[in-house]
């Protein structure tokens, strides 16, 4: 048992810039964390003074790959700011655009940052020589699911036709049905995922702690809900705080959050514990494949769960599609200003956990005070703990193992630090 | 043997960089023409020796600029990718803001824990051989530059305005649709793909060379705005460079 010193400077292969530190001495852990040495963003601060309708622009900026989920989010937050109701239609077409996002992103998650590590290549170029049908369903299901995005909203990232009660751009019937035919077509692509993913060696690692997802009780939730926990929690979006606890912490530009216990996790992982039962039919088959049953205390098997969701997604885009071309698609105008301010949160599960967005908004329709909060800032507190209980049991094992071990974890969170660094504390005043 | 490329962000949505895997899709014949040799979004492998390095994101304190120099030494050819990198884009939003209170509104009195300085496109701290505009880029355009600047050509940035390719596309005009749009003073290549989905160009993609050449636009004419209407409200993407005109002002 000897003494452990790793330094992982920007870990590789997750968004933004994060070191994972592990220090052991004579077989006893000193000092174990991620750093995260990302540049501070201040997105909260800049949207002060600007009109209410350009929040959600400028915060899908927050990152490329949540860019739909934090437009929603934004979105969501301003409308409970002002009273303003969506229409049925701008739900439907919301959670469809959501759908695409979800599945581009954990489909970059699954094929092209997580496989590689259990296919022990260092990335997915290799992967082209030694699994090139794997890589080109992986790009065929990334084009899918982007086509579908801009097919709403004109681009994934950054979406364009997203507004506050509505959209600015409306798909033709056609459009939707190409997209259906190709997500049919893209039920075969599911098996092989699920195929792909169950050969995958996943590592044996379980800690309990908490689970914090939304939960809906007529659907597997995405956008709004009840946020739920595995240790009993139910809150209203609107008293959020009470959950996340914000605090501030040197080695991160990204604050740290905890609920009752020391930490907990947020995620696709997280999802399924809570909401396990609403996943349509073929995702739950697709889970009990794998072998995922809730409660998953394995938190590389996060990786799995999105595999699960992916199942779900594409059964769920279907039945959107036949909903909107059973009702029609019409143009519907944008909502005016109400011509009162006020403050509202809004929502949503993007792809890597909850987030949240909270405004304040004037008379005059520019904002006043706005806060958001991260999912990975959010599992920053988990993936801690998560260490410090993994490294004492692979002390014993070689240090280029330790070190695969300690960045598959992180990765397995698939944390998107660039996202996560730009927490704020405001008590509106 | 094939030139080596490679990526590298400073502070950024990454939304750029994921233009550029999902560029693969339809271009996979893209890793036959070049060696990348680091990524680090989608690889573990980090090769220092590179013709080309493409920079995503705005230089936003001054620890980065000694890493971006050594970029700039290490590569023949530098690349700004997307309007972070090339403009400072949503980033320097709050340079207009007094500096302290947005540190102190973000981190509270923890805001000496945190290093930053006001957000700032690579060009203000290097020199930069090439710009590929847009937030996010544009994934055709990415790859014309890429066949550009492999067989040594200037890459192919337009610099008319927008306006020109939206009449084009016979986009009914956002101002005859009660909006806004910096489409006469903005640089076209995106398609005008905002006012094609309905809301009004906000300048991603940066000015046209000569802004006041379009004085006389005759959307501009027909609405009654002068060209300085259009930079004052260029703030989502432009407040670096407003803040340079009225600094020289
Ligand atoms: S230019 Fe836009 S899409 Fe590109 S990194 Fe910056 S914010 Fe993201
Ligand atoms: S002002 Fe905007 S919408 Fe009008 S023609 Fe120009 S680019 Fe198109
Ligand atoms: S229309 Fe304007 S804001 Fe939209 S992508 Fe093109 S340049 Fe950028």
């Amino acid at each position: 048992m000897g003494n452990v010193n790793i330094e992982v400077h920007h870990v590789t292969r997750v968004e933004g810039h994060g070191n994972i530190v592990v220090n052991a001495k004579n077989g006893v852990l000193e000092e174990c964390r991620l750093d995260i040495v990302e540049t501070p963003r201040f997105f909260e601060a800049m949207l002060r003074g600007r009109p209410y309708t350009q929040s959600s622009h400028i915060t899908s900026r927050i990152c490329g790959i949540c860019a739909v989920g934090h437009a929603t989010a934004s979105l969501r937050a301003t409308e409970n700011a002002l009273g303003i109701e969506p229409s049925a239609q701008t739900v439907l077409l919301r959670k469809l655009n959501f759908h695409g996002e979800m599945l581009d992103s954990h489909v970059l998650h699954v094929y092209m940052l997580v496989a590689p590590d259990m296919l022990g290549v260092g990335s997915v170029i290799p992967l082209v020589q030694i699994a090139p049908e794997a890589v080109l369903r992986a790009l065929r299901l990334k084009k899918l699911a982007g086509d579908l995005c801009a097919v709403i909203a004109g681009r994934h990232t950054h979406p364009i036709a997203m507004a506050v009660g509505g959209f600015t751009h409306f798909p033709t019937i056609a459009e939707l049905k190409a997209l259906r035919g190709r997500l049919v077509d893209a039920r075969a692509d599911m098996d092989e995922t699920v195929k792909l993913a169950k050969t995958l060696p996943w590592p044996q690692f379980n800690r309990e702690t908490e689970y914090v997802a939304l939960r809906k009780e007529d659907e597997y939730a995405f956008i709004d809900g009840t946020i739920t926990t595995t240790d009993g929690g139910k809150y209203a979006i609107n008293d959020y705080r009470q959950v996340t606890n914000e605090r501030m912490v040197t080695h991160a530009t990204a604050k740290h959050c905890a609920h009752k216990r020391e930490s907990y996790m947020v995620g696709a992982l997280a999802r399924f514990n809570v909401n396990h039962d609403k996943l349509h039919p073929r995702a739950k088959a697709a889970a009990e494949e794998l072998g995922l049953k809730p409660i998953c205390t394995n938190p590389y098997l996060n990786t799995a769960a999105q595999v699960v969701e992916l199942v779900h997604c594409v059964e769920d885009a279907i039945n959107i599609i036949d909903e909107l071309v059973g009702r029609g698609v019409k143009p519907e105008p944008l909502p005016a200003f109400p011509g009162k301010g006020g403050e509202g949160a809004g929502s949503c599960e993007v792809p890597r956990g909850i987030l949240f967005h909270n405004y304040q908004i004037g008379d005059d329709g520019n904002v006043i005070g706005a806060n958001c909060i991260i999912p990975t800032g959010q599992n920053l507190a988990n993936i801690d703990a998560d260490m410090r209980a993994l490294v004492p049991q692979i002390l014993d094992r070689p240090q280029d193992e330790i070190r695969q071990m300690m960045e598959m974890l992180v990765r397995a969170y698939d944390p998107c630090i660039s996202c996560s660094v730009h927490f704020l504390d405001v008590r509106f005043v | 043997m094939k030139p080596k490329v490679a990526f590298f962000d400073f502070t950024s949505c990454e939304g750029c960089q994921l233009t550029v895997v999902d560029s693969l899709q339809t271009h996979v014949d893209l890793l036959d023409v070049v060696e990348i040799v680091q990524f680090r979004e989608a690889m573990t492998e980090k090769g220092e020796d590179y013709l080309v390095a493409f920079v995503e994101g705005s230089i936003s304190r001054e620890s980065d600029e000694a890493r971006l120099k050594e970029i700039r030494e290490r590569a023949a050819v530098l690349v700004a990718l997307g309007a972070c990198a090339h403009l400072g884009g949503v980033n320097a939003i709050r340079n207009a803001m007094p500096l302290e209170d947005v540190r102190r509104y973000v981190y509270g009195d923890k805001a000496d824990w945190y290093e930053t300085y006001p957000a700032r496109p690579l060009s203000a701290v290097v020199k930069v051989d090439a710009f590929i505009p847009g937030c996010p880029i544009d994934r055709e355009e990415f790859i014309e530059v890429v066949k550009a600047l492999l067989a040594g050509r200037k890459p192919p940035i337009p610099d008319f305005p927008m306006c020109v390719e939206c009449k084009r596309k016979e986009n009914v005009c956002m101002y005859d649709r009660g909006g806004q749009c910096l489409g006469p003073v903005t640089r076209a290549g995106c398609g005008a793909i905002c006012p094609t989905y309905g809301d009004g160009c906000e300048g991603c993609r940066g000015l046209i060379p000569d802004p006041n050449s379009e004085a006389m636009s005759d959307v501009l004419v027909k609405n009654g705005l002068t060209v300085d209407d259009m930079l004052a409200r260029w703030s989502m993407f432009g407040t670096y460079q407003q803040m340079e005109l009225a600094a020289k002002k």
